[in-house]
């Protein structure tokens, strides 16, 4: 398959806090790549690299062979890369269709806002939030609220999704609709790139994983590998979890 | 139909039915009021688009209604350009100078945003007062007297193009609330970054509202400018003339259409009210209006309305 986003040597300082250490990656079409590692270690930080949140100090990102990393937010999500927030952000004293209907509007094709307002109806439907259309989004739950960022995100109609802990914060309940959400989503063609801490969610949903650490890429590799990987271990999963998920793979 | 468009249906109808009644029926007094009542809602509904749909706190409408009214005053007097052409090209060069504007300010937020609309119309005065060949520096400008039939002729006339402007701004804002610009300046007022990552050019939607706001002062000032027939810099660059229209369009509730045009008409009221009655003190009881209104209602009037509902 087809590489739809590449890092060359991303590299990214805050004042003196290296937060990425040249990180080389690609994304590939239709694939779930989940991004592990503990706080701090650079995975928001990628994100807002390849969204054009902040530039990169040194290296390169690449969308569908197209240089990206000078361009602004706004003209990055229009050529196809949508993303959630850790921290919701919704328009919040406008109706979730209208939430819906302004991504349709702005980058998802929509010629007018009655033909944005119609997408946004089948977005809501898949992200089963059709019965809440009218509600402002401010009087949602938060698994609600996460569910309406992922519909604005499909309302722009993307073809790579960065999904920055939708599942922080829900119940089992909620965490399992939204892996099934996830799923859906990536059934569709679209490329998705996992920010995720809970091991569970990423192990099952990702194709493969990659591990950041200090803003460093420690590995990348297949989910079972990367749980066996000594690396990753000690950076992150730490022996118990090791030995747990050891015990389990050989039986 | 909706009922948005059977508000907006009473509105035309009202203003219209209101128009002829005053034509026929006022003295010079009340056309005088009437004209104000233009020229204060358009003002409002020029701020409108910029600090209550886009939520950007500008105080630069003084700005633009002062370079609109010495653009056209220099264009009539000077270069003797007739006032129908005048006029329209004092609100574009309003218009061109608030796109150029917002290239520079508008990446500016909040308070910082606000400052530095603010000093535009210092700025554009101490210019005017400096170049003293062309705008008669504070001497001020006069300008030609038009020959539209007498005093009641005059009134009459000045009165319709107020309309016409508060008409013209009412249609722009009308159609920027339903259409493509209103939902990308919702968007930014509501979250601004949320409005960037969906994909929206937020500095191109955030200079087409101050542009329109320019365009719309701009014109108001020409028209203003002929109707009085003398400007100085202190007169249309007055700072008034940019707080005014806010504490116009909070009165009326920000961010829709008929909400600055109410606004202006209560606000008329209120300051004719207090001037006749308490002369030396009006100053100070605009001012504390100003304090109750944003402490009481920063929804403006139509939250009497809502909590009246919630209440019976």
């Amino acid at each position: 398959m087809g590489t739809l986003l590449r890092f060359a040597g991303v590299a990214r300082r805050f004042g003196g806090i290296l937060a990425l250490a040249g990180i080389d990656l690609e994304i590939r079409q239709g694939e779930i790549v989940g991004v592990i590692g503990p706080n701090g270690a650079g995975k928001t930080t990628l994100v807002n690299a390849a969204t054009g949140v902040h530039r990169p100090t040194a290296g390169e990102v690449h969308f569908e062979g197209r240089r990206i990393d000078r361009l602004r937010p706004d003209q990055i999500a229009r050529l196809g890369v949508a993303r959630t927030f850790q921290i919701v952000q919704p328009f919040p004293r406008m109706s979730v269709l209208e939430n819906v209907a302004a991504a349709a509007l702005f980058s998802g094709g929509a010629r007018s806002l009655s033909q944005a307002r119609d997408q946004a109806r089948e977005t809501l439907a898949f992200c089963g939030l059709q019965e809440r259309e009218a509600l402002p989004a401010a009087a949602l739950s938060l698994a609600g609220r996460k569910r309406l960022e992922l519909a604005k995100s499909l309302a722009m109609r993307p073809r790579l999704l960065f999904l920055d802990e939708v599942n922080a914060g829900l119940n089992p309940a909620e965490m399992d609709a939204a892996l099934a959400l996830i799923r859906a989503t990536a059934a569709r063609g679209i490329a998705i790139v996992l920010i995720e801490h809970l091991m569970k969610v990423v192990m099952q949903a990702s194709h493969r994983i990659v591990v950041l650490h200090q803003g460093r890429l420690i590995a990348d590799g297949a989910p079972d590998a990367i749980v066996r990987d000594p690396a990753v271990i000690q950076a992150y999963l730490g022996n118990r979890y090791a030995q747990r998920h050891g015990t389990q793979a050989t039986p | 139909m909706s009922r948005k468009s059977w508000q907006g249906l009473i509105l035309v109808a009202a203003g219209a039915a209101g128009t002829a009644a005053l034509l026929g029926l006022a003295d010079n007094y009340v056309l005088r009021l009437a004209t104000t009542v233009g020229m204060y809602a358009a003002l409002a509904l020029a701020w409108n688009l910029v600090g209550g749909y886009a939520g950007y706190p500008s105080f630069a409408t003084a700005a633009f209604f002062g370079l609109g009214a010495y653009t056209a005053g220099v264009l009539q007097s000077a270069v003797s350009l007739p006032f129908p052409l005048a006029w329209p090209a004092a609100a574009a060069v309003a218009a061109a100078f608030a796109a150029a504007l917002g290239g520079a300010i508008l990446h500016l937020r909040g308070h910082y945003f606000a400052i530095a609309s603010l000093v535009v119309a210092d700025v554009l005065r101490e210019l005017t007062n400096m170049w003293t060949d062309v705008t008669g520096g504070g001497m001020g400008l006069n300008l030609p007297l038009l020959d539209v039939g007498g005093v009641a002729g005059q009134a009459r006339f000045y009165f319709l193009a107020m309309g016409l402007m508060a008409a013209l701004a009412t249609l722009l804002t009308w159609w920027t609330d339903r259409g493509r610009l209103g939902m990308a300046l919702r968007c930014i007022e509501q979250n601004e970054n949320a409005a960037q990552v969906i994909g929206l050019d937020t500095r191109r939607a955030k200079a087409a509202a101050l542009t329109l706001s320019g365009l719309i002062a701009g014109g108001t000032g020409a028209v203003y400018a002929s109707w009085v027939t003398y400007i100085d810099p202190t007169d249309v660059y007055d700072v008034l003339l940019s707080v005014k229209p806010i504490l116009m369009a909070l009165l009326g509730g920000v961010g829709t259409v008929a909400g600055p045009i109410v606004g202006a008409l209560a606000f008329l009221a209120l300051e004719e009210v207090l001037w006749r009655n308490v002369l030396e003190f009006h100053a100070g009881l605009l001012g504390l209006l100003v304090v109750l209104l944003v402490l009481f209602l920063p929804d403006g009037l139509r939250a009497l309305r809502r909590r009246a509902a919630a209440g019976g």
